[in-house]
């Protein structure tokens, strides 16, 4: 009698205890689901008490119609067309990400196969770099982007995010190239490839998740890019979405509602949450990996 | 290595080595090396916009020193990367990766996946929301959410340090915890199963296990973290940038990294200073250049750098 009496207390106490934990857990990621059901709630409502639209609309989402962002009370537009400004950033994301994923394999491919003279000492340097905080690195950019002619272009941005990315993506592909077998790559060789051809049609086929990881870790880096836009470019033709955001954030001011700046967020947010949702797997490698930005 | 049926010629094998390597090479050389370098030159220098070197040597160093605000950013550094790390980064990252392992394993995954959201939103999209959510009006989410409570609304914007910082904290926590927790994770799921149960069949309570069992074994990732984490929050400043600028007020918010950056580029006063900026940002590269090292050695990252099991 005791002792069911006390298995059953046991239990009782268990699944108290999960229901603690799980009110926990709720009650700490709360805001984070709170915040973003705001934005996309802002996006389609005219007025938002809380979490209470006014009334449901779409109206907001008109202006990408045309992607032209008009300003009330005036016939005129403080900021460059929407469409313009989504292309740049699109443009600048993918050639972070690319040149990332080409560079870094190449890279990658010689440290991990390759014994020469100064080996250790160059991935002494790529690890340090790894850690270090390029951001810190700012006004020295600022200098030589001013310098070499790169101020003021969309160029300049791109090699610098490269550069800065690239000793995390040279660490990636290394450790995947380390993992291809030398005997697959050497078949290659021995049936007439050269290294070149055998470090594309057998090599490169086998790391293809760390080409993954590598490519949407640039993509999105560029994606979201905000203080070497803030920093390097002036001129509104090469803005990016983090700009024009961040410039609508202020334009209650101007009388802009605030639906149109939920759409254009939340329209910026669109390839994040297409990766959240679809290649997780690879997010969470390039974290364990990367020193994190916080 | 077995003899091969064949061997390259070594200099067609280090063309390509050298193919391999230039593109990586040249713009870490041009874009990140030369920076370090060239950072600490103009911090010898009164650099500003016209980019004229006028050289004044250790002067920036000894301005800053007599710097009023100097004492300031400082303490308001270190109760920014203090509280930070072991509320949110460390804290927070252990407590979501303990909690998430105890319950459901699908659930569990789901709340962890929903905390990775603010580290991969864009930083303007981001600090867009927390701005709205603070906003002072009583219609705004958090002070909508206190006044249903039966709170007073609260201006989280206002002159009022301790708010300040605890929305300043939380901006940054909300992003700096997924890192903790995708490390602690990946620690606890490598705890053998065994430990646990044996641990349960002797009638541990989950609180016991927690406590005698998996926290001594987070003793080096915790470690990891709180290292790693010190050296982001150290040099990071673009949610605070976009969310207090440093305000409200003079520097109520204002730490060292954002600091340099206002020096540097702020159109107001004060702004434009390339060297006393570069001189600020130069203390965060040897700190950031030493603590790179220490992580290297400490780590044992090293052991990482084998022998390519290659031909030499």
């Amino acid at each position: 009698m005791v002792k069911s009496y006390n298995r059953r207390f046991i239990r009782i106490k268990e699944k108290l205890s999960s229901a603690i934990l799980y009110l926990i857990m709720s009650v700490i990621t709360l805001p984070i689901i709170l915040m973003y059901l705001m934005l996309f709630l802002q996006s389609i409502s005219e007025e938002l008490i809380g979490l209470m639209p006014t009334r449901l609309t779409l109206n907001n989402w008109f202006f990408l119609s045309d992607g032209y962002i008009k300003v009330p009370g005036t016939e005129g537009t403080f900021y460059p067309n929407f469409y313009l400004v989504a292309f740049n950033t699109f443009m600048l994301a993918l050639l972070v990400g690319f040149l990332e994923v080409i560079f870094s394999s190449l890279a990658g491919y010689s440290l991990s196969r390759y014994k020469f003279k100064g080996r250790t000492q160059l991935l002494a340097l790529i690890l340090v770099l790894h850690s270090f905080p390029g951001i810190t690195l700012l006004i020295a950019l600022f200098y030589i982007l001013n310098v070499i002619g790169l101020y003021d272009t969309l160029l300049g941005v791109i090699i610098v995010k490269v550069a800065l990315d690239l000793p995390l993506g040279i660490w990636i592909m290394k450790g995947f190239f380390d993992g291809v077998s030398w005997d697959m790559e050497m078949s290659a060789l021995v049936d007439g490839c050269n290294r070149l051809q055998a470090w594309w049609k057998v090599v490169l086929p086998s790391v293809r998740n760390g080409l993954m990881a590598v490519l949407i870790f640039g993509f999105l880096s560029g994606w979201s890019e905000f203080i070497y836009i803030l920093t390097f470019i002036s001129t509104q033709r090469y803005w990016t979405l983090s700009m024009l955001v961040n410039a609508l954030t202020s334009s209650e001011y101007f009388h802009i509602s605030p639906g149109i700046t939920a759409v254009a967020a939340v329209f910026y947010m669109i390839p994040v949450v297409m990766f959240f949702l679809f290649a997780q797997k690879y997010l969470l490698r390039i974290q364990i990996a990367s020193k994190g930005t916080v | 290595m077995p003899t091969l049926g064949f061997r390259y010629n070594t200099s067609r094998r280090k063309s390509y080595l050298a193919a391999f390597l230039v593109p990586s090479l040249a713009v870490i050389f041009m874009f990140f090396l030369v920076p370090v370098l060239l950072t600490l030159l103009i911090s010898l220098t009164k650099m500003r916009f016209s980019f004229r070197w006028e050289w004044v040597y250790l002067g920036n160093y000894v301005k800053m020193m007599h710097d009023r605000w100097t004492p300031k950013i400082l303490s308001n550094t270190l109760l920014y990367v203090f509280s930070t790390l072991t509320l949110f980064n460390v804290g927070t990252g252990l407590l979501i990766s303990i909690i998430t392992n105890h319950i459901n394993e699908k659930v569990g995954a789901a709340f962890r996946a929903i905390w990775l959201l603010p580290r991969i939103t864009p930083s303007t999209v981001y600090a867009l929301m927390w701005l709205w959510a603070i906003r002072e009006e009583p219609s705004a989410l958090f002070n909508w959410i206190l006044t249903s409570l039966g709170f007073e609304p609260i201006k989280w914007l206002w002159y009022n340090p301790p708010i300040n910082w605890l929305v300043i904290i939380a901006v940054n926590g909300f992003v700096g915890a997924s890192f903790g927790m995708i490390i602690f994770t990946a620690a606890l799921k490598s705890i053998p199963e065994d430990y646990i149960r044996a641990a349960k069949v002797d009638g541990a309570s989950t609180w016991q296990v927690v406590r005698h069992v998996e926290l001594p074994l987070m003793k080096w990732p915790i470690m990891f973290v709180t290292a790693y984490q010190t050296l982001s929050l150290l040099t990071s400043y673009e949610y605070i940038l976009l969310v207090t600028d440093g305000g409200p007020g003079l520097y109520t918010t204002e730490v060292w990294a954002l600091y340099s950056y206002h020096r540097a580029f702020s159109q107001y006063a004060g702004g434009g200073e390339l060297g006393y900026g570069a001189a600020l940002s130069t203390i965060l590269v040897i700190i950031g250049l030493i603590m790179s090292v220490i992580y290297w050695k400490v780590f044992r990252l090293e052991e990482l750098m084998v022998e390519p099991k290659i031909e030499d």
